[in-house]
């Protein structure tokens, strides 16, 4: 028996290493090539706008375009000493609507995440389901509706009326992600932790959630990314004093009618940018795993 | 510490028709008790353990710990404690976290949790793993937290699913005789699952045999072994099983292939009016004589050697039929494949007679 198993281990490496060094000299350059290309594509947009923020106004659209060319941090100033628009009143409310989001949307998604992955109730199937259908609504189509519920609720205009249309978008996805998550966590833990002297919400709020933190990260990822790059519904919903505005609405003061400032634009990108980079920064390691799954080991 | 019992309890699974998984169950532990519940996959005994811990409803029916009434206490109101097969541990908490989890959510002090947890560990060896996490430990090491976990809170009943299952054979056989010494130190009241016929009967005080949620005998191991209450405890307890053929009766006896097994009177009383009879016997009632002798005529089909013993497996002709037995042979001298041999009953006081329908145990 032990025999039978490590003959069949060997056999399995040395398949292994063949697969590997089975890959010829041509092959290797082509996907190299193919790699390289897709990176540059990937990456030389974002480039370009950071060499853009460099520039002045003048020199940021040109027939025949040289990386550094008259560069300093003139447009970041300008940007961030408000000159164009309060820009760090806009980073604040960017900042407040994101993390509400995150932390509302998050929470509520793990409490319907777990009860739709360990309980069974009435309507269960037909909840899951509208989830998956919502997702399906161009955001255009629920402009009208949602501006009308808002001021039903009197929150048109006010960011936590704009955290719970985010809310709207986020929730479904992130339900559904953590629900899948809680699946592949055993449902004996829940058990023990009951037996142990856990209320139910004890045992979720101890036990699942800790365990739950790889997919937490991604879907926090999620929902934080839902809330900070958006436009049309920030755009609608906000109230149209400048200081209410949230960066990405606030980045369209930079394109008028006849003319786009384009190093200020790029700047204000760039700025924007380090956020999310952060945050996804932050929850990184927990994204291949959380995206993988079934990252419980047994 | 505690008695517990249950109340003609039961658990329905709703469906179409409802699944009765555990049937109007009633059985009395006694406090300090060592019960195991034993059945083939399917025979509700996980189920029965899991109504006592509170995870299951009970929906007919009671169940009493310590002679309160626990039908409808959440499970941390019962002072129990489990041991999961899968150990259940917490994998995000270090070992000492893990066993003194139950202390802190109770509010215990620290370092009498601290203290509480030392001792436990120090009784299962796992001094050494206290401050690791789950996943750095070996199967075995992580049965012992999960035994620690259950140790450690001092319940007055401890709950055990299948908890070796997980383990090799070797393990198996040592953590097996662990826990019953355990166990007889802490003198804990104690409900152990297992569908293995083997650890119920060398661990359990008493084993209670289920199939198909009805409880079909609780006694000591010795008296199932002995006398079993229908043909299905007598297949199920003892390994290898119990030969069991419906054979013809007559007056003198039973009537296998070419020899008639006399019965006692009192079993030819109780059979009194039937044709045909289930009778068992076991392997190691049955033996090899000499060509010359009176017996059954065996062809062997197969000998599995145990060291010890020998298990021969050969067909016998009843009636028109050719009917498996298995003989438990001297390990030294076995038959060989294909060889013809006589097998007799060598003492008929082992001979076990069970209704042919019914299946219950005839005879007083």
């Amino acid at each position: 028996m032990t025999l039978d198993a490590s003959s069949l281990k060997v056999v399995q490496a040395g398949g292994n290493r063949l697969r590997r060094t089975d890959r010829s000299k041509g092959a290797s350059v082509a996907l190299h090539a193919t790699l390289i290309v897709a990176s540059i594509i990937a990456v030389f947009p974002v480039f370009w706008v950071f060499v853009t923020s460099l520039k002045p106004d003048a020199r940021a659209v040109e027939p025949t375009p040289k990386l550094f060319n008259e560069s300093s941090l003139d447009n970041y100033t300008r940007v961030l000493s408000g000159e164009k628009g309060d820009f760090l009143a806009w980073f604040g409310n960017s900042v407040v609507i994101a993390l509400m989001t995150t932390v509302i949307g998050v929470f509520i998604s793990a409490t319907a995440g777990y009860a739709a992955s360990r309980f069974r109730f009435p309507g269960k199937r037909g909840l899951m389901m509208s989830f998956l259908l919502v997702q399906m609504f161009p955001f255009a189509v629920l402009i009208v509706p949602l501006y009308n519920i808002l001021i039903a609720l009197g929150l048109n205009g006010t960011s936590f009326g704009l955290v719970l249309v985010y809310c709207t978008t986020a929730v479904p996805f992130c339900t559904y992600m953590l629900k899948g998550y809680f699946d592949t966590v055993p449902s004996d833990i829940d058990e023990a932790g009951r037996v142990d002297g856990l209320s139910p919400f004890g045992v979720f709020w101890r036990l699942i959630m800790p365990l739950a933190k790889p997919g937490l990260a991604v879907t926090s990822f999620y929902a934080f990314l839902t809330a900070w790059g958006e436009v049309a519904f920030a755009s609608a919903f906000l109230s149209a004093a400048d200081e209410s505005k949230t960066l990405a609405v606030g980045l369209q003061v930079f394109v008028q009618q006849n003319r786009t400032e384009w190093g200020h634009l790029a700047a204000a990108s760039i700025l924007v940018a380090i956020p999310a980079i952060v945050v996804f920064y932050l929850v990184q390691r927990f994204l291949v795993q959380g995206l993988a799954s079934g990252a419980v080991k047994g | 510490m505690a008695e517990v019992s249950y109340v003609k309890a039961s658990r329905i699974f709703s469906g179409n028709p409802p699944v009765r998984a555990v049937d109007e169950l009633s059985l009395e532990v006694s406090d300090g008790e060592f019960l195991v519940l034993v059945g083939p996959s399917g025979s509700g005994k996980s189920t029965a353990l899991r109504m006592l811990a509170g995870l299951e409803d009970i929906d007919e029916g009671a169940i009493h710990i310590g002679g309160k009434d626990v039908t409808n206490v959440p499970p941390k109101g019962r002072d129990i404690a489990m041991v999961f097969q899968s150990y259940a541990l917490y994998p995000h908490m270090t070992v000492a976290e893990n066993m003194g989890f139950a202390l802190k959510l109770r509010g215990v002090p620290k370092t009498e949790i601290k203290a509480k947890v030392e001792e436990a560990a120090k009784m299962l060896d796992l001094q050494k793993y206290l401050e690791r996490k789950p996943k750095a430990l070996s199967g075995g090491q992580r049965q012992r937290v999960a035994m620690g976990r259950a140790i450690v809170r001092e319940p007055s009943v401890f709950l055990m699913d299948e908890p070796l299952s997980n383990l090799d054979a070797k393990l198996r056989v040592e953590t097996r005789a662990n826990i019953a010494a355990l166990q007889q130190r802490l003198g804990t009241t104690t409900i152990y699952v297992t569908h293995d016929q083997v650890e119920a009967m060398t661990m359990g005080h008493r084993v209670a045999v289920l199939k198909d949620g009805l409880l079909q005998q609780c006694d000591t191991p010795r008296a199932l072994y002995d006398r079993p209450a229908n043909a299905f405890v007598a297949g199920f307890i003892g390994s290898p099983a119990m030969n069991l053929k419906t054979v013809p009766i007559s007056a003198e006896g039973a009537k296998l292939d070419g020899i008639i097994v006399p019965l006692t009177r009192s079993a030819l009383d109780a059979a009194g009016g039937l044709d045909e009879v289930t009778f068992g016997i076991r392997p190691e009632a049955l033996g090899i004589v000499p060509s010359g002798e009176e017996g059954m005529d065996m062809t062997v089909e197969l000998v599995e050697e145990l060291g010890a013993d020998a298990l021969v497996h050969g067909a016998v002709k009843i009636g028109d039929a050719s009917q498996r037995f298995v003989v438990r042979v001297d390990g030294r001298t076995p038959p060989t494949l294909g060889q013809h041999v006589k097998v007799a009953v060598r003492d008929t006081t082992e001979i076990h007679l069970f209704h042919p329908e019914s299946g219950e145990r005839l005879e007083a």
